[in-house]
């Protein structure tokens, strides 16, 4: 009997083949999305695991220097007598990797490295990272490739990166977690260094969550929309099957039979969909990590591998999504056949229709839901409640799109009978393209609003760096000598010269850059603050005040007139906040005298020059001082640079969008072609009383037209409040700066086209259907009238 | 007695409130017997037919299937006692669109798990569907529809037949040529038969009629 009852119901797929394209396409789509986002988000997790596992960092306290960023190895080697166990570091940042030399011997045994290839550095010369570091270092040094080093580090003994950079100090020191009870205090000995507790270290990880949420979001995002045909493909499937369910059952099927075989169908339909949504996941994923890596390496430093692995918590995450997300369409299937008395009439009536009274009540939820997304904008805080505020004004939205729609239809104009059953039979099918329509809502809206956040950001940026880059010409140097001459060399053509001092420091227990400036003209002229003092620039001259970026305010709730510790004992008040959108860290700026006071040792070996004649001054440079070409660049380079790192931070983004819309226009085309195939019955009798085929099909293509426009028109209000929200309410927790909104309606307008030619060519089909259809259908529906 | 109706009762809930379709009802059918069901639209023929296959549940009253009280077997012994003693012809034919006519027409021997090919050829020979074994029943005229229900009803050897309407898609002389067929066909397998009907001609093909009015036999 089961062999009978489970051919039976996979007949209906195999004589639908469009059905079964549908809701594979559909999971798949969903689940692709969702799991490709998940592999990106694992791949992104696993490479700050594998830094914290490796360097320790966030794992042990360490010892820092009071002041600068270099230790001197005696002071280890006192510490080590005195008791203390601790264990030497040194950093060394050379072509964009990071060195890390390390000390065996002494190295907790938490992080100890042992390489997968065999080797330890115990016992070798060895210089270890993976091969996108070794082909980095290629001419430079051997590198011994090992795939456990996470990314952009290059691992070795210290006295191998001693002798390697001709160094002979340290960088910080790991505190072992066990330690002698009786060990003399810290400042007895060293009293250069301080303490760094591991909690007060970055967590690369903890400061990266934000940027993956806002993946998670836009996966979650495409799973819904994805959700949207799975469910109609579902709803579709078991009212076509009503009658044969009916048939079953009077025909001698006990029920649970044939809802056991029934879940089992259609778990082993979602599991093909699902695998197949994997496979697409995994796609997905490999083309977008590249841009993921330079995103979160833009946006937070942090590194992240380039190669994507097949972990299991991202597709096995994926399947058991794909599982609830069917399991919830079906088990109100379920429900409804449970329900059903076995000599219910099966008229073709269904799927599609559904009371106005039902799409009436679903309304007033999605307007409780706005309502409760309202309330969060005014009172909500946290990034938690930043998504809430979003689901509920996307959810909201949705649910009213039906209701809405229908009463817009209401105004439609147009006299004559074709024209009021036109409209009539447009507000019919509601019920029916509803689902494929809160699809199209959500993508379109969701562009608007993604598109705003960047652009507004685009606009902001470029005018950040106008007024940061204002310097006509850049040059760097490589050593400290080159640079005095170079300054003073400036200094006698009577140039505004403004070095780049700098160093690495902890303020308010988060890492961040300490800047020494030279306060003149252009810094007066050019910087523009969030909040200040009317006399900041004085104040910092004077080293009274410092400015701080608008990302380490947020972040400690700081803003103008608080203090901030800069130097151990130091504290001063911030005369401004600035914006600062290239960077992750936190970011003081002091004035220049009170910065070689507190950092004697740090040398400037980047300038920025004012200039009228920057290509004179260049060869200039070049022939007086030796300073290699590529060692100078100009205003216009650095800030074509400066914007490509930018649209590559945020390709990702532009790619989610475009698939969210893919698989937005996926769904209006199925729910399209899933109506066209019911509507037989009702464009019968109109092509019977007059309607040319031709007619019919170009009306159908205008209905499309029609409604897609009016999702549009709902579209652009709510994408500009999804817009307001990620400005103003997600970026602050998630980056830590708050953006100005910018409008853009040449690019709402081009995204609406966009949409109503994806509605358009999803019609086309169905209409090309209906005007091919052969008299001899249309006229089955009468013959079948009984 | 094959099968035994005693004062049956249903009610149907309307807009007005309840409609009661069976006044106590009672009727009996012998094995090999068949008997013609008649009345007027909403006279509760079709009513009586469904209670009989266990489809719909009486309210009152007591009915037998071989000895079996229905009333008082659970919906999955109903299930399979429909699927191994009943075949029922429906008004709307019922055949599982997914389906070709030759899966349709073995498909309740299928469950019942008694399958007989030879038997089904001879269905399918009778009948007059040879030629449509690998159709789809969207294919099918009406009549031929009809005769597959018919095939697929007989063709699990059941003890009792149950028709509404067979004929009622049919053309007179087709009518009469799947009439014919039928009931030869009900005479070799020694089934009883009920038939729903309007048609005074098939009813007088019977070996018994009775009429339905308002809910009573007269």
């Amino acid at each position: 009997m089961t062999n009978t009852i489970l051919r039976a119901l996979l007949s209906y797929w195999w004589r639908s083949p469009l059905q079964l394209f549908t809701f594979l396409m559909g999971l798949a789509l969903a689940t692709g999305l969702w799991s490709g986002v998940q592999a990106i988000n694992s791949e992104a997790r696993a490479s700050y695991d594998a830094a914290a596992a490796t360097l320790g960092e966030g794992q042990f306290d360490q010892l820092v220097p009071r002041v600068g960023d270099q230790i001197s190895q005696s002071v280890y080697i006192d510490l080590r007598r005195a008791g203390w166990l601790v264990s030497p570091i040194l950093d060394v940042t050379f072509k964009g990797v990071r060195f890390v030399g390390i000390d065996p011997l002494t190295t907790p045994t938490q992080m100890s490295f042992s390489s997968d290839s065999g080797f330890s550095l115990e016992d070798t010369d060895l210089i270890f990272g993976n091969a996108e570091v070794a082909s980095v270092l290629e001419g430079f040094v051997e590198v011994n490739v090992d795939k456990s080093i996470p990314p952009g580090i290059a691992i070795a003994d210290i006295g191998v990166v001693q002798r390697l950079f001709k160094r002979n100090d340290l960088s910080r020191l790991m505190v072992l977690p066990e330690q002698p009870i009786r060990r003399p205090d810290l400042v007895k000995i060293a009293p250069e260094l301080v303490m760094q507790p591991s909690q007060q270290i970055a967590d690369v990880a903890a400061l990266t969550d934000s940027f993956h949420l806002n993946l998670t979001a836009f996966g979650f995002l495409s799973f819904a929309v994805g959700l949207f045909i799975v469910h109609s493909t579902i709803g579709l499937a078991f009212e076509q099957r009503r009658g044969m369910i009916r048939t079953l059952r009077s025909l001698g099927v006990p029920l649970s039979n044939l809802l056991s075989l029934i879940i089992v169908e259609m778990g082993l339909l979602v599991l093909v969909g699902a695998i197949l949504g994997i496979v697409m996941g995994y796609t997905i994923a490999a083309m977008l990590l590249p841009d993921v890596a330079a995103t979160v390496e833009g946006l937070y430093g942090a590194r992240v591998s380039g190669t994507l692995s097949l972990r299991p918590e991202w597709w096995l995450s994926g399947i058991g999504l794909a599982f609830l997300g069917a399991g919830m369409a079906l088990a109100v299937r379920i429900w409804q056949i449970m329900q059903m008395p076995l000599l219910s009439a099966v008229q073709p009536r269904a799927w599609a229709i559904a009371s106005a009274k039902r799409i009436r009540g679903i309304a007033i939820l999605g307007m409780i839901l706005l309502g409760f997304s309202g309330l969060l904008a005014l009172i909500g805080t946290g990034l938690g409640q930043a998504f809430a505020l979003i689901g509920f004004l996307l959810i909201g939205s949705a649910l009213v799109l039906p209701w809405l729609t229908i009463k817009l239809l209401d105004f439609a104009p147009g006299k004559g009978v074709v024209t009021s059953w036109f409209w009539a039979d447009t507000r019919q099918q509601m019920p029916g393209l509803s689902l494929a329509l809160i699809a199209l809502l959500l993508a379109v809206s969701a562009n608007i609003g993604v598109s705003t956040m960047v652009s507004s950001f685009r606009v902001t940026f470029v005018s950040f760096l106008d007024q940061r880059l204002a310097p006509e010409l850049f040059v760097r140097v490589e050593e400290e000598k080159t640079a005095s001459a170079l300054e003073k060399y400036l200094l006698e053509r009577e140039l505004e010269v403004l070095p780049l001092l700098t160093v690495e420091r902890p303020v308010v227990g988060q890492p961040a850059k300490l800047y020494g400036v030279r306060v003149g003209r252009t810094y007066r002229e050019s910087w523009q603050f969030l909040g200040a003092d009317p006399d900041v620039w004085d104040q910092v001259s004077k080293g009274e005040a410092v400015i701080v970026n608008e990302q380490l305010a947020r972040r400690n709730n700081l803003w103008v007139s608080d203090e901030v510790d800069i130097a151990p004992g130091l504290n001063l008040p911030i005369a401004a906040v600035v914006g600062d959108y290239g960077n992750p860290q936190g970011q003081v700026v002091m004035g220049e005298l009170l910065f070689r006071k507190l950092y004697p040792n740090a040398v400037a070996t980047s300038f920025g020059i004012r200039t009228t004649d920057t290509v004179n001054l260049r060869k200039a440079i070049q022939a007086d001082l030796e300073v290699p070409d590529s060692g100078i660049i100009n205003q216009a380079s650095i800030k074509s640079m400066s914007l490509e790192v930018f649209e590559r931070t945020f390709a990702v983004t532009a790619a989610l969008n475009i698939l969210t819309l893919g698989v937005a226009g996926f769904a209006m085309l199925m729910s399209l072609l899933t109506l066209a195939g019911m509507r037989t019955p009702q464009l019968a009798p109109v092509w019977a009383l007059g309607l040319t085929r031709t007619r019919l099909g170009v009306l159908e293509l205008a209905r499309a037209l029609g409604l897609s426009l009016i999702v549009f028109i709902c579209a652009v209000p709510l994408g500009l409040a999804l817009a307001w929200a990620l400005l103003n309410v997600v970026n602050v927790e998630a980056f830590g700066w708050q953006l100005p909104m910018f409008f853009f309606p040449a690019d709402y307008a081009f995204l609406g086209g966009l949409a109503i030619l994806a509605t358009l060519i999803a019609a086309a089909w169905p209409a090309i259907q209906m005007v091919r259809k052969p008299p001899a259908a249309l006229l089955k529906v009468f013959s079948n009238e009984r | 007695m094959l099968l035994e109706l005693k004062d049956i009762t249903k009610s149907f809930s309307g807009v007005d409130g309840d409609v009661e379709v069976l006044r106590g009802v009672s009727l009996g059918l012998d094995a090999g017997e068949t008997l013609a069901l008649t009345g007027e639209s909403g006279s509760g023929k079709s009513t009586i037919l469904h209670i009989s296959a266990g489809l719909e549940v009486p309210d009152g009253g007591s009915l037998h299937l071989e000895g079996v009280e229905i009333n008082e077997l659970s919906e999955a012994e109903r299930a399979n006692l429909r699927r191994s003693e009943v075949g029922i012809v429906f008004q709307q034919f019922n055949l599982i669109p997914s389906l070709t006519v030759e899966a349709n027409i073995g498909f309740q021997a299928s469950l019942a798990g008694r399958r007989d090919k030879t038997f089904e050829s001879e269905l399918v020979e009778e009948l007059g569907l040879s030629d449509q074994l690998k159709q789809y029943p969207e294919s099918l005229s009406g009549g031929q529809q009809q005769r597959v229900a018919i095939a697929r009803a007989l063709a699990v050897r059941p003890k009792l037949l149950l028709a509404d309407e067979p004929t009622g898609n049919l053309d007179e002389s087709t009518a009469s040529a799947v009439l014919t067929a039928m009931l030869d066909l009900v005479g070799r397998t020694g089934a009883a038969l009920m038939v729903v009907t309007h048609s005074a001609a098939l009813a007088e093909k019977m070996d018994r009629r009775v009429r339905l009015k308002g809910g009573v036999l007269l």
